[in-house]
């Protein structure tokens, strides 16, 4: 059993869900739409997913058979990841500022988290769970890298963050780092999680900085977590709560059908 | 089926009598073909969320998956049929000599010979068990790029894992551009070898039946055997 409270409804979701009115609205116009594409892609390579059903990825079938893969995948990775292998660093010079935002809403969006009223708070297996202030985070040890963040779309960059070596504050807190999982939520309802060795990996940090800087809001500020060895997505940015855990969640993406290990 | 040469013993004790294209090979091809469909298919869909050419994007129909994620979904199923079929085919094509006796040697005389012929429309597909100098070079070069698209696959794949390996590429964004171009090379292959395979059909049957029987002395230079018409 989750230790962890149900996800807070997002801030960034209307209440009352999307409205579907002018879908209604325009039904026979996305109708016309589709049965043109239709037509258009029976005349090519594509014709053959879609004589099969439309879209054979979206049948329930085919989306377990390939999640059922990609849970495969997870494991293979975890096989292949080296816990002391270090990934490429860089010189300050070649840090990119400001970063480059990335979400799954528009940066104008960013809801800022204030710091002052800001806890993380912790769950699951850790000994002691009283929550940290930012003030608090700050006075840790810090620890600063130059890594490259590469996105899941391909694109890439190199940034210096620093902050709190993740396997130092789970040893700060009495974590079980035998446990399976590191559990993340965040102020906007986002969900990450890490398996323990990438989380334990010396690259792996609740960053608190940007070149130097305190983190930019749009960019995670006061917390965010930032591994040299996933991909962007999987560094979760405004951070509220931590649970150590050896039951496995599913993570924002993951329930998009995003493989969950998603290592680099 | 060819019964041409069915009856005719080997005649030496070092190798049987094969067909042109044994079972493993059709199963290998036929498996690759549907894989190299769901990775250039899904690829596209993958690509198209970080376009590397401001110019060119997939259009959605041409792609398979209906959002990234799906994409990847494909993607990452089929690396590992086509990595363990194209490992497979690279085993046995060394192992039982068959690149040997069909992709070698390359004489540039004869190449220059087959692409004068080409241009006059006189190239001779009579023969199906003897590839002229521009086939033996297309399908070495498509099996090129299939080790290649597999090794710079890898280092995207898991650019830090395998860190020395994208050094080697020349970088992440290089391995990526690699990546492309080799799925580049390897559509422009499918587009030749599907076209041709059409106008020439029965290499199609041939692919499916494993066409005419080899007898192993003949040596790749050696007379062509003699053909049964009816395949």
């Amino acid at each position: 059993m989750s230790l962890l409270r149900p996800p807070s409804k997002s801030l960034f979701r209307p209440e009352k869900g999307i409205d579907q009115s002018p879908l209604i609205e325009y039904r026979d116009l996305v109708e016309k739409i589709e049965r043109r594409n239709f037509l258009k892609g029976s005349l090519t390579l594509g014709a053959l997913s879609m004589l099969t059903g439309c879209d054979v990825t979206e049948t329930a079938q085919v989306q377990t058979a390939l999640r059922a893969v990609s849970t495969w995948n997870d494991h293979a990775q975890e096989l292949i990841f080296r816990p002391n292998h270090l990934a490429p660093t860089y010189d300050p010079s070649q840090v990119l500022k400001p970063p480059r935002f990335n979400a799954h809403y528009e940066v104008e969006d960013v809801k800022p988290v204030d710091a002052m009223t800001w806890r993380l708070e912790l769950f699951g297996l850790i000994g002691d769970k009283q929550p940290w202030t930012a003030t608090r985070m700050f006075s840790l040890p810090e620890q600063t890298m130059i890594i490259r963040h590469i996105c899941i779309e391909g694109w890439d960059y190199i940034g210096e963050w620093s902050g709190v070596n993740l396997r130092a504050f789970l040893q700060t807190v009495g974590a079980d780092l035998n446990a399976k999982y590191v559990a993340f939520q965040c102020a906007d309802g986002y969900t990450e999680s890490l398996d323990m060795a990438t989380a334990l990996h010396p690259q792996t940090m609740l960053a608190l900085k940007y070149a130097g800087e305190v983190l930019p809001d749009p960019f995670g500020y006061p917390l965010r977590l930032r591994t040299a060895t996933k991909v962007g997505f999987k560094n979760a940015k405004w951070v509220t709560a931590l649970e150590v855990t050896n039951e496995f969640q599913q993570t924002y993406y993951s329930k998009e059908g995003f493989n969950w290990f998603s290592g680099i | 089926m060819s019964q041409a040469h069915i009856d005719a013993p080997p005649t030496v004790a070092t190798g049987r009598v094969r067909q042109l294209h044994p079972l493993p090979i059709r199963v290998m091809h036929w498996i690759n073909a549907l894989t190299i469909f769901i990775m250039i298919g899904s690829g596209w869909k993958i690509y198209d969320d970080d376009p590397i050419f401001g110019w060119l994007q997939f259009a959605d129909f041409l792609t398979i998956g209906r959002w990234a994620q799906h994409g990847l979904q494909w993607h990452f199923f089929g690396m590992w049929i086509l990595a363990a079929n194209g490992l497979t085919y690279l085993i046995y094509g060394l192992r039982t000599g068959r690149f040997h006796r069909m992709l070698f040697p390359i004489s540039l005389r004869q190449l220059l010979g087959n692409i004068s012929d080409a241009l006059h429309f006189r190239l001779a597909h009579d023969d199906p068990t003897q590839y002229n100098m521009v086939q033996r070079l297309l399908y070495l070069g498509v099996i090129g790029a299939g080790i290649a698209i597999v090794v710079s696959g890898l280092a995207i794949w898991k650019p830090i894992q395998f860190s020395g390996l994208v050094w080697l590429l020349g970088g992440f964004q290089t391995a990526r551009l690699i990546h492309f171009l080799c799925m580049s090379a390897i559509f422009g292959f499918v587009l030749v070898h599907v076209t041709l395979a059409l106008l020439v059909p029965h290499t199609i049957v041939t692919m499916l039946s494993g066409g005419p029987r080899i007898d192993p002395a003949r040596s790749s230079q050696g007379p062509a055997p003699e053909i049964d018409t009816s395949i």
